[in-house]
């Protein structure tokens, strides 16, 4: 889309040069801001009901550091990562950039697929969604953010698909920036987590 | 699942209802096919991606469901009317209420306003469309599938029960089994999503799309208060989307987030639905204080009195809404420090309200004021708004409350200050704005008519109420005996709701004798309007809005212009426009979100997932959708500006 004061961004990034690309970007972060409504919401439900366990088993019997160390771990590598490929984006570097993505796709499916075994693990000692309302919580929340890193994960395929084809324009810039912000995002919840729910866990909050 | 558990039978107020819906939907296919409207329907406004086209649909949907849940207000009227009336059981009056209070905020308030905001204000910053036209349509698509959902409860499965606050564990499936508590939670998640993108569109927009030279401060104040809005959906409407999934969790999958088993907290839920709750009543009320005063100034040809103190009183307004939530539940053991602490954050939104009050009253004071219709419906907004919140503030009150507590005092409370404030700014905005909408006025005779009468009506049906409410009358019941001795206040009250709805053919009936016999508009400002939506031509403004987006370099400045003598519409070269195209994917999503929403309610999981399917289809399918827009050309222009000054 044209506009006249378009001529003002053009020292800016690509993904800035547009007006579109502009708006999406601040639509984006507001939408970032709804996203924190929604976590924090379902870390205010986790903390009232975190001691509820009705008599059932508790966190700190199935909680497994070593576990959640390396989920951790390939959480915050892949937005080191995903860090990097937006810098080759800045650079103009398509190949670098895909090459960056896939490789923050790869620990993100790493990630997801830890998850997966844990909840799995969990189911399989006796504690699922129904069991108390402490991990009624913690499921929910839990899920909540690994379905978000999932729809992620198949957001930036069709990304890199789309810049492949067409290559590096104020349009797939966007997209991708876009994509990016909502990773890093993504990243910063898991850190609240695991503070919040595995190391206060353990310690026997 | 047998059929007739499915289908709703054997009460005949619904076998009705059934009957007339099967015979207007056969009416309205059979009047697109006798036209040759489908086409036409399709592309100028299902697939639009005009802000006032689906403005327009947001309002028509509204005014529907104003109907809806006009008629449930006169069934329990009914039924309310004298002691041991038979007219509803008790099951059916639950129905109601809960259908009656969810539908008027959420199907009927917030699209009312949302519809208006979506007309006005990028005309009002002088923008082209919103920031996100494609995102504007599938807001208006979740709302529509939303409400879909929720209202076909009482014909398919039968509806929510539990009062629109749908505390748990009445909530429950123990307590409330079937699917009417389903409906609830999935019509209202649907419809939120919109909401959402509602709020961040409209802010966006507003930051980013006003015309050059308006500065946040030389907004107009229905600006401001969309914006401020905007910013309490966005951060409010989480809340309400994270609920709503851990009771349909609950209900659907076994979880005890809200149960009274294995460590659930029914107080819980009332925390988070009044999170959400308390500052939805602000969602619904700032837009209308904007609409009260745009049309305040206008006409009182003056400008605005302390424009800024409005704008802080808004944003006070805004953050104090947050802060007062536990005011619903004083009486359910919070402790006398967190109702203190309530209580005085409750009664503090009465200051910069009070200041907004003083604001229009001064901007009165000394204008040259015409009374046309909207002004006698933001004339008479003062007094019963303060009713209403002079009330509120006695409520506010934690030691007293738990006198009035749950009785018709609460309900006599609201109602004034919801009415006076939203349902009068809906009317106000809705007939302030009509010609620039159609093309003509609603007729000033009929709309008085309609304004005496409903005010009357309203007021006989509300006042008696505060009275019932001291004399210890509950909320939510279902009958009473003579013995209570609340028979004449009830009949009162009753007979002031049917006031309303005489009110209600009258503006019905107003829209049909306009459209017939009022004269068309010759020029887009239509009451001598002060901000830029009066500076384009009228009948729908032209899609791109502005043949030539203007420059503000005032307050209020479309009346600065006409003061300066600058016609904005005199342009001597016009230049090609770029335009979004239309779409038909959020019409599709919808149409999967149905499928999803549906199943969930009857717990069907194979149509959830397929639904979930065809959403996220639909997603990757826009995503790789590099449709650019289009450009208006000038000849285009030159022509739509033409017709539009030969108007004249």
């Amino acid at each position: 889309m044209a506009h006249a004061q378009d001529a003002e961004y053009a020292n800016e990034p690509l993904e800035f040069q547009s007006a579109e690309g502009r708006n999406n970007i601040l639509g984006f972060w507001i939408f970032i801001g709804a996203e924190f409504a929604l976590f924090s919401t379902l870390f205010a439900t986790y903390f009232v009901l975190v001691n509820r366990t009705a008599g059932g088993i508790t966190a700190d019997h199935l909680f497994d550091l070593p576990l959640v160390l390396i989920m951790t771990f390939l959480l915050l590598t892949s937005s080191f990562t995903c860090g990097l490929a937006i810098h080759a984006m800045r650079a103009g570097k398509v190949k670098q950039l895909i090459t960056w993505m896939a490789i923050t796709l790869v620990l993100g499916l790493g990630f997801v697929g830890f998850e997966i075994y844990e909840f799995w693990h969990y189911a399989h000692e006796g504690a699922t969604l129904s069991t108390s309302a402490f991990w009624s919580a913690f499921f929910v929340l839990l899920g909540t953010h690994g379905l978000h890193v999932s729809i992620g994960i198949g957001w930036i395929i069709l990304l890199l698909i789309q810049v492949k084809r067409r290559g590096l324009t104020p349009r797939t810039t966007s997209k991708v920036f876009i994509a990016s912000l909502y990773w890093h995002f993504l990243d910063v919840i898991w850190i609240f987590i695991f503070t919040g729910v595995y190391l206060m866990g353990l310690g026997g909050l | 699942m047998k059929w007739d558990e499915f289908i709703i039978t054997g009460d005949p107020l619904i076998l009705g209802a059934q009957i007339s819906i099967l015979i207007s939907a056969i009416g309205a296919v059979f009047v697109l096919t006798y036209f040759k409207k489908w086409k036409w329907l399709w592309d100028e406004w299902i697939t639009s991606v005009d802000h006032k086209k689906l403005g327009i649909m947001y309002i028509l949907i509204a005014i529907l469901m104003f109907f809806r849940g006009g008629i449930d207000a006169l069934m329990m009227r009914t039924q309310l009317a004298a002691p041991n009336m038979t007219f509803l059981d008790s099951l059916h009056y639950n129905e109601i209420f809960t259908t009656h209070g969810t539908i008027m905020i959420i199907f009927m308030a917030m699209p009312f306003l949302i519809g208006l905001m979506n007309v006005v204000i990028p005309l009002q910053i002088g923008a082209r469309d919103v920031a996100f036209p494609f995102l504007n349509n599938l807001s208006f698509w979740t709302f529509v599938i939303g409400m879909g959902l929720f209202n076909i409860s009482f014909i398919i499965g039968g509806s929510p029960s539990a009062g629109w606050t749908s505390y748990m564990p009445l909530a429950s499936n123990e307590l409330n089994p079937g699917p009417g508590q389903n409906y609830y939670l999935l019509g209202l998640q649907i419809s939120g999503i919109g909401t959402l993108a509602t709020g961040i569109n409209m802010m966006v927009t507003i930051f980013k799309m006003r015309a050059k030279g308006m500065k946040l401060m030389m907004m107009p104040m229905f600006t401001w208060t969309t914006l401020i809005t905007s910013m309490i959906i966005v951060l409010a409407f989480p809340v309400l989307t994270i609920a709503l999934a851990e009771m349909t969790f609950d209900r659907l999958f076994g979880t005890h987030f809200f149960n009274l088993t294995n460590g659930g907290m029914p107080m819980l839920w009332a925390n988070l639905f009044w999170i959400w709750g308390h500052p939805e009543v602000y969602i619904v009320a700032l837009p209308a204080f904007g609409i009260f005063s745009e049309i305040i100034t206008t006409f009182s040809k003056k400008r605005l009195f302390g424009y800024n103190a409005m704008v802080y009183s808004i944003v006070a307004i805004s953050v104090l809404s947050f802060l007062v939530w536990v005011h619903h539940f004083f009486t359910m053991g919070s402790g006398a420090v967190v109702n203190s602490f309530f209580s005085i954050t409750t009664m503090a939104i009465s200051i910069p309200t009070g200041v907004k009050i003083f604001n229009w009253l001064l901007t009165m004071h000394k204008g040259r004021i015409t009374f046309s219709t909207p002004m006698l419906w933001s004339v008479a907004f003062i007094p019963n708004f303060v009713i209403g919140g002079v009330t509120g503030v006695m409520l506010a009150m934690a030691a007293a409350d738990y006198q009035y507590h749950n009785t018709y005092f609460l309900v006599s409370h609201f109602h004034y200050v919801l009415i006076a404030a939203t349902v009068f700014a809906c009317f106000a905005g809705f007939i302030y704005w009509y010609p620039k909408m159609f093309g003509y006025k609603l007729n000033e005779r009929i709309g008085k008519w309609f304004f005496w009468i409903f005010v009357a009506g309203f007021n006989i049906c509300f006042f008696p109420q505060y009275f019932l409410g001291l004399d210890g009358m509950p909320r939510r019941i279902h009958i009473y005996g003579v013995e209570d001795g609340w028979f004449a206040l009830n009949f009162i009250s009753t007979v002031g709701a049917f006031i309303m709805g005489l009110a209600f053919i009258i503006l019905v009936y107003n829209i049909y004798y306009s459209f017939r016999y009022s004269p068309r508009e010759t020029t887009g400002d239509a009451w001598g309007g002060r901000t830029l939506e009066w500076a384009t031509s009228s009948a729908i403004p032209p899609h791109y809005n502005f043949a030539k987006v203007p420059e503000v370099t005032a307050m209020d400045p479309y009346w600065d212009m006409k003061e300066k003598g600058i016609d904005p519409n005199k342009i001597d070269k016009y230049e090609k426009i770029h335009m979004p195209s239309n779409t038909a994917v959020p019409f599709v999503m919808g149409c999967f979100m149905f499928l999803a929403g549906f199943g969930l309610v009857f717990e069907w999981f194979w149509m959830g997932i397929v639904g979930a399917i065809g959403i996220f289809a639909c997603m990757a399918y826009r995503s790789f959708d590099y449709n650019d827009g289009y450009y208006v050309s000038v000849e285009e222009i030159e022509e739509t500006e033409k017709r539009a000054r030969e108007a004249k």
